[in-house]
């Protein structure tokens, strides 16, 4: 801020607050307390009474108090305040101190194999904590997901189930990208390639439509799927040879996610969570299906 | 419908009936989304029933509609009768009136429509804000030419305050409105980040500081002391509070982005300010309830005074509570919670709401031909009231219980530091506060019903004792009164 806005700033506020005290002072006390002004509207009369001193005392307190404050804190334009706070100075050290005080308890389980801590009661006490507030509201409480947004209960991981799949599944994010294939397989097509995702399945379906839409499947999307629909952890494609979908069962969405594609995105946690936490998290998540 | 022979009361009137129905709808969409907040399933799926469009319904009905309307036609109703002069001119009164019953129209077809501009009390889109300035510009000439034609040298406080609220809501909306359209129904605010933030923020907090204080303070200045029959405790007192009030007000704002990405010194500055608007706010509490010095005994027996009278706590209530959550530690505690919904409520239903049903109970039985004040039944009235205080309590009590605990459920940490609750958690403990918050805004919408059902009444008997548009012994009668 230039110094002429800073200064523009400290000369309104004071001029203001000096302003409210004069109305204040100069109006204080009346002529004639107890008596009508001798105004009449409509019948309303006035009483010359004075300012009650209770509440011109009241007004003169906050003033002072708003002076205070603001010589204390930072609210007079560049004048950081004789206190030295400051919001950003404020949050860092409350997050330093935090950490000073909470990391060693995280960090003593980073040496701890991801396989083993998962049956670590106290580690997963803390995981639940920390799955409870960073994944559960895309994963559900309980870690069973929902529509688009893969069950982490079920023995289905699109991109991995080891410990060390899991742990940069969440260090670092996932984007998958299934590209849109109505310009490719065209209506007829769509219908034909659902008609055989769902024979992957295991479901009942018209065996002509499903042998052209093997066809298809194996020139347009074996290479991620798989050609027995098994998936394929490396691109994040799901597996097609069970009944868990990731974005619906019905017959209408399977053909919607043909015909548009899907672009699921799991968001990173390195940063925000550090990887003492991820860590835990890794192996409550792991704990989550082995169950 | 009564012709006055000096005052234009037709606008007076039409605005007094379309406060009640405004009222009835805004309360309705409210007591739905209350509903909906325990019971999710009742947005039925629907686009256009769910949460996030009914709220702007909800909202602008309940502000510019319902309070909109009983500012109008208590404005109109005051200016003539303190100035003893007729509007200037009948046909912008008729304007005015129509003009505005256009704006809510629109909004109420719009705001389902999911057409917003995500700004809140401003979501109306660019052509509406357009009506609203040139409706709003019409009520200016309306009421400052009125102001002109005064007898009296003096202008009644009530008219300062009405005057101030005009004048300010005039710049907050076309100042913040500023944008640029893009399609008919679509446009882009002309600020963006924190300014946006910033400039949305001035305008929603000095709308409730002249709309909802500064406006309805107006409607206190000539309705209690004219009910109560007594003369103004303070003259002295509203001339210094009306000024430290319009002054301080337009400080505040800052307080609603405590510990965001606005600058420190503006926050800090903010929240100052905040603390020094209390005494203002309260000199009008302070001159309206010292007005009944020596008339308490009516309380006893005038429920419209009692509407008046408690419509001033709730106003003396919410005005210290809006000062202490400006706090920045308290607003730590407070902000995003239903503890800020119950603060706005006990200014919505315990001031606005309760002292324009009063106002309104004054003012329709003139529009009749009768005495201020004499409806239908009295009972009634009684029982609008308490219908209005138990709701209004109840909403109140609940969102401050639900404000509490979220805001301690969403602080606490265990042993390791993590969060002791999930959000959902926190959602799922509030469960029990939604429901009674749902009856109590049911029982504050079962008393509007009252009322109408009271006024309709009023108007059949004032209908079937032979009063009609042409008669002359109505303005006589009320001559005498």
């Amino acid at each position: 801020m230039s110094s002429l806005s800073s200064g523009f700033i400290i000369i309104g506020t004071f001029g203001s607050l000096l302003a409210f005290f004069l109305i204040l002072y100069l109006n204080r006390s009346t002529r004639n307390p107890g008596r009508t002004t001798g105004h009449n509207y409509d019948g309303i009369e006035e009483y010359d009474n004075p300012l009650p001193a209770w509440w011109f005392w009241g007004f003169i307190i906050t003033i002072v108090f708003g002076i205070g404050y603001l010589l204390y804190y930072p609210g007079l334009g560049n004048f950081a305040g004789f206190g030295g706070w400051s919001q950003v100075g404020a949050l860092e050290a409350s997050q330093d101190a935090a950490d000073e005080r909470y990391s060693p308890q995280f960090a003593q389980y980073l040496g701890v194999p991801v396989d083993e801590l998962m049956h670590d009661v106290t580690a997963m006490r803390m995981g639940r904590r920390l799955f409870a507030t960073n994944c559960a509201v895309c994963h559900g409480a309980a870690g069973t997901g929902s529509d688009g947004f893969p069950n982490l209960t079920d023995a289905e991981w699109h991109w991995g189930g080891s410990a060390e799949q899991i742990k940069t599944t969440i260090m670092q994010g996932r984007q998958a990208m299934m590209p849109a294939w109505e310009p490719a397989l065209q209506d007829q097509g769509v219908t034909e390639v659902a008609e055989y995702v769902e024979q992957l399945a295991g479901r009942e379906v018209d065996a002509t439509l499903a042998d052209a839409g093997q066809e298809r499947y194996t020139m347009f999307c074996a290479a991620c799927h798989g050609p027995d629909g098994s998936g394929q952890p490396m691109m994040g494609a799901p597996g097609l040879n069970n009944e868990r979908w990731l974005y619906g069962n019905s017959r209408l969405r399977i053909e919607d996610i043909i015909r548009h594609g899907r672009n699921g995105q799991m968001p990173a946690f390195a940063e925000r969570l550090g990887e003492e936490k991820v860590h835990i998290l890794a192996a409550y998540v792991r704990s989550l299906s082995s169950q | 419908m009564i012709e006055h022979p000096t005052y234009n009361y037709k606008v007076v009137h039409q605005f007094a009936l379309m406060t009640v129905v405004w009222g009835i709808v805004g309360m309705l969409v409210g007591v739905l989304i209350a509903a909906q907040l325990a019971w999710p399933a009742l947005n039925f799926d629907t686009a256009w029933l769910s949460f996030g469009r009914l709220r702007p319904l909800h909202t602008n009905a309940v502000i510019f509609a319902f309070g909109g309307c009983a500012l109008m036609s208590t404005s109109l109703f005051i200016v003539q009768r303190t100035c003893h002069a007729r509007l200037i001119s009948d046909k912008l009164a008729a304007f005015v009136f129509w003009g505005w019953q256009l704006v809510i129209v629109l909004a109420a077809i719009t705001l389902p429509m999911g057409l917003t501009t995500s700004k809140e009390y401003a979501e109306l889109e660019w052509p509406i804000d357009v009506l609203i300035a040139v409706v709003w510009v019409a009520y200016a000439v309306l009421f400052f030419g009125t102001v002109a034609r005064r007898r009296d040298k003096h202008i009644y406080v009530a008219n300062w305050f009405f005057g101030a609220f005009i004048i300010a809501v005039a710049i907050l909306h076309i100042i913040n409105s500023l944008a640029v359209p893009a399609t008919l129904t679509k446009s882009y605010s002309v600020y963006s980040g924190t300014v946006d933030a910033m400039v949305q923020w001035w305008y929603g907090h000095n709308a409730v500081g002249f709309f909802l204080t500064a406006g309805f303070l107006g409607i206190m200045y000539y309705f209690v002391p004219k009910q109560a029959e007594r003369p103004v405790y303070s003259y002295r007192l509203s001339v210094v509070h009306f000024w430290a009030l319009i002054a301080i007000y337009v400080w505040a704002g800052p307080h609603h982005l405590h510990f965001t990405s606005l600058p420190d010194w503006t926050q800090s500055l903010g929240m100052a300010m905040s603390l020094v608007l209390l005494a203002p706010s309260w000199g009008g509490m302070i001159n309206g309830i010292m007005t009944l010095s020596g008339a308490w005994d009516k309380l006893r027996t005038d429920p419209i005074l009692k509407f008046l009278v408690v419509s001033l706590s709730f106003y003396g209530m919410s005005t210290f509570e809006g000062p202490m959550m400006s706090i920045k530690s308290v607003n730590a505690l407070s902000h995003y919670t239903d503890w800020t919904i119950g603060h706005v409520h006990s200014g919505a239903l315990g001031w606005v709401a309760m002292i324009s049903i009063g106002a309104v109970y004054h003012l329709i039985p003139l529009m009749y031909g009768r005495k201020a004040g004499e409806m239908y039944s009295v009972k009634l009235i009684d029982l609008h009231f308490w219908l209005s205080t138990i709701g209004t309590v109840l909403y109140i009590v609940s969102m401050w219980v639900n404000g509490l605990m979220q805001g301690l459920m969403w602080r606490a940490v265990n042993s390791d530091g993590t969060l002791t609750y999930s959000f959902i958690e926190s959602v799922e403990a509030s469960y029990a506060g939604y429901v009674v918050r749902f009856i109590g805004g049911g029982i504050f919408f079962a008393g509007m019903l009252v009322m109408a059902w009271n006024i309709w009444k009023t108007r059949e008997q004032a209908l079937a004792a032979g009063i009609s548009p042409d008669s002359e012994s109505a303005p006589a009668r009320e001559a005498l009164a």
